[in-house]
């Protein structure tokens, strides 16, 4: 049980996907105009997420290695189609704001990097824990920029008005712009957060600062959790591969 | 012994210009703008004013606190950016407007990035299309005790007649500062001859507009319709005092001129073809993104680095 705890928290904390991995952007901003969006969008991909982490777990020794990514595209829209159909007949306020960005959870890169990181090379129970880390992870993140958007542009949350009358609503905020402002700021709380707590002396390597882990087109040459040296081209893109997994696989052990 | 007499590597032609020194001179040439706006618009424009640039100079004071870094308020640049806001401001705001409108300018669009000199985009004017697209009804809404109804911009475009000598002069309604062509052009005329701008920017910005108005605005070369785009809406106010702005400027000879040019043509399509009858200050927003890259397209080949040969 403790590994599920581990992935739990690792998803809704450590490794946050939306403040400290920095994925799944599009729906991030593009849905959060009210809590309601956010929190409607966060769900939905939990279930997604957690239904693909699943079954590409079972089929994890089945899936040629060459066809992997097809084939987890494959398991994936079949969730969204179940899903989106779900949504437009049972509720279908949210099938309406959600709109086109539900077929669009197919390409969320947060599902598709689960998939590849974490389900394709771990057993079944610990990818379900995984996949609803993640997307109680995501869910809160959305929900958190929702709020915060819908407080300052329209003076509400969760469509119950708490601001005072005399409040007027900084539409800006319910605009694409607004979502950049709220996303950087919530990350940068973070982040604040992250490094009081360094301070203190806490262990806080695993929160990474939305790096992403893209090494490879990463300027950062001083970078301790650098996995790629552009010096050594092809031979490091193996050994980076390998200690991928090593840091995969003391984060199962630990 | 004088510092004059200190040997040391170059520079060694000196002057006694700082930042301070120039944005004080271009405080006292937006002087006359901002006066006629008081006297066009009452106290309220005064009030506006007086908030939005002590807004604008605390929020800098107030950052630089917090962040334990060096007050950089004596520069006057805080100053420059709240008297230009206020005046893109109509004089029928609240004064939350002005204070909305300078903490964003400052903290957001100026020290985020690092402070004077590194901002991206010009902060006055961040500020004005922050509160232009959350407060539009607000910021759009120039009925004022002396004046009503729409700016002459938006006549123009409907088709009315306007009168040109009064928005010369600056008698119509709009925004606290740009309404007076004349007292723009005295204060642009105070910056051209202390040598802190020179007309290259605003010199290419306001023939290229000129020259798009008239292929693509359907008047022909029609003298009342251009000089009436001219002296209506913050065209001047953006070319002399916004556009020139050394921090979002190109540096470059070249590069002034083609950013002239651009913003020329941009704020022609805004004025024509766009749904408002102003865009002076999305068309510089944009051509501030676009510096870096017409200063890499407008590098200067530097000396020994080919070139023609004789």
């Amino acid at each position: 049980m403790n590994n599920v705890k581990e992935r739990l928290v690792n998803g809704i904390i450590k490794e946050n996907p939306t403040f400290v991995l920095m994925l799944g952007m599009c729906p991030t901003l593009a849905v959060t105009t009210s809590a309601v969006n956010g929190l409607g969008m966060g769900l939905t991909t939990m279930v997604v997420l957690a239904l693909s982490n699943v079954f590409i777990s079972l089929l994890r020794n089945i899936i040629p290695d060459k066809v992997r990514i097809p084939a987890f595209i494959v398991i994936i829209a079949s969730f969204v189609t179940v899903v989106e159909l779900l949504l437009q007949g049972y509720i279908p306020f949210l099938y309406d704001a959600l709109g086109i960005y539900i077929p669009l959870i197919v390409v969320n890169c947060i599902i598709l990097g689960r998939a590849e990181a974490y389900a394709y090379k771990n057993p079944v129970l610990s990818s379900l824990f995984d996949g609803i880390g993640m997307g109680l992870g995501f869910s809160v993140a959305l929900t958190c920029i929702g709020a915060v958007r819908e407080l300052l542009g329209a003076g509400e949350i969760f469509g119950i008005h708490v601001m005072p009358e005399s409040f007027v609503p900084v539409s800006i905020f319910i605009m694409a712009p607004g979502a950049f402002f709220v996303l950087a700021v919530l990350t940068a709380i973070q982040n604040k957060v992250k490094i009081n707590g360094e301070k203190k002396g806490k262990d806080m390597s695993k929160i990474q600062s939305g790096c992403g882990n893209d090494c490879m087109n990463c300027s950062d040459a001083d970078c301790t959790h650098r996995l790629y040296d552009e010096k050594a081209d092809g031979t490091n893109k193996k050994a980076a591969g390998s200690k991928d997994e090593q840091t995969k696989e003391e984060k199962k052990n630990g | 012994m004088s510092d004059l007499m200190k040997v040391s590597s170059n520079p060694h032609v000196r002057s006694k210009t700082d930042t301070g020194s120039i944005m004080l001179t271009v405080v006292i040439a937006l002087l006359p703008a901002a006066g006629f706006g008081i006297y066009n618009f009452g106290l309220d424009a005064l009030i506006l004013i007086l908030v939005t640039v002590a807004s604008t100079v605390l929020t800098e004071f107030l950052f630089e606190k917090v962040c334990k870094r060096k007050v950089t308020i004596g520069d006057y640049s805080a100053v420059v950016t709240g008297l230009l806001l206020a005046m893109n401001l109509p004089a029928s705001a609240p004064w939350w407007i002005g204070v909305v409108g300078g903490v964003f300018a400052i903290l957001v669009v100026k020290m985020l990035f690092g402070g004077l000199g590194q901002n991206f985009m010009n902060p006055a004017l961040g500020g004005r299309c922050f509160l232009l697209i959350s407060f539009t009804s607000i910021m759009t809404n120039f009925d004022c005790d002396a004046y009503a109804g729409a700016t002459p911009l938006a006549n123009l475009k409907s088709g009315e007649a306007v009168c040109i000598l009064d928005m010369v002069v600056g008698r119509t309604a709009g925004t606290i500062g740009e309404t007076s062509m004349i007292a723009i052009v005295i204060g642009a005329c105070i910056l051209i001859l202390m040598g802190i701008i020179d007309l290259r920017i605003p010199g290419s910005y306001i023939v290229s507009f000129v020259i798009f108005i008239s292929i693509f605005g359907s008047h022909g070369l029609n003298w009342a319709y251009i000089s009436a785009h001219l002296a209506g809406g913050g065209l001047m106010l953006g070319a002399f005092f916004m556009a020139t702005d050394y921090v979002t400027r190109p540096i470059t000879k070249n590069g002034q001129y083609l950013f002239g040019i651009l913003l020329g043509i941009l704020t022609g399509i805004f004025r024509i073809f766009g749904p408002s009858s102003e865009g002076v200050s999305y068309a510089i927003i944009i051509g501030n993104l676009l510096v870096p890259l017409i200063e890499k397209i407008t590098l200067p080949t530097a000396f020994g680095k080919g070139g023609a040969r004789v």
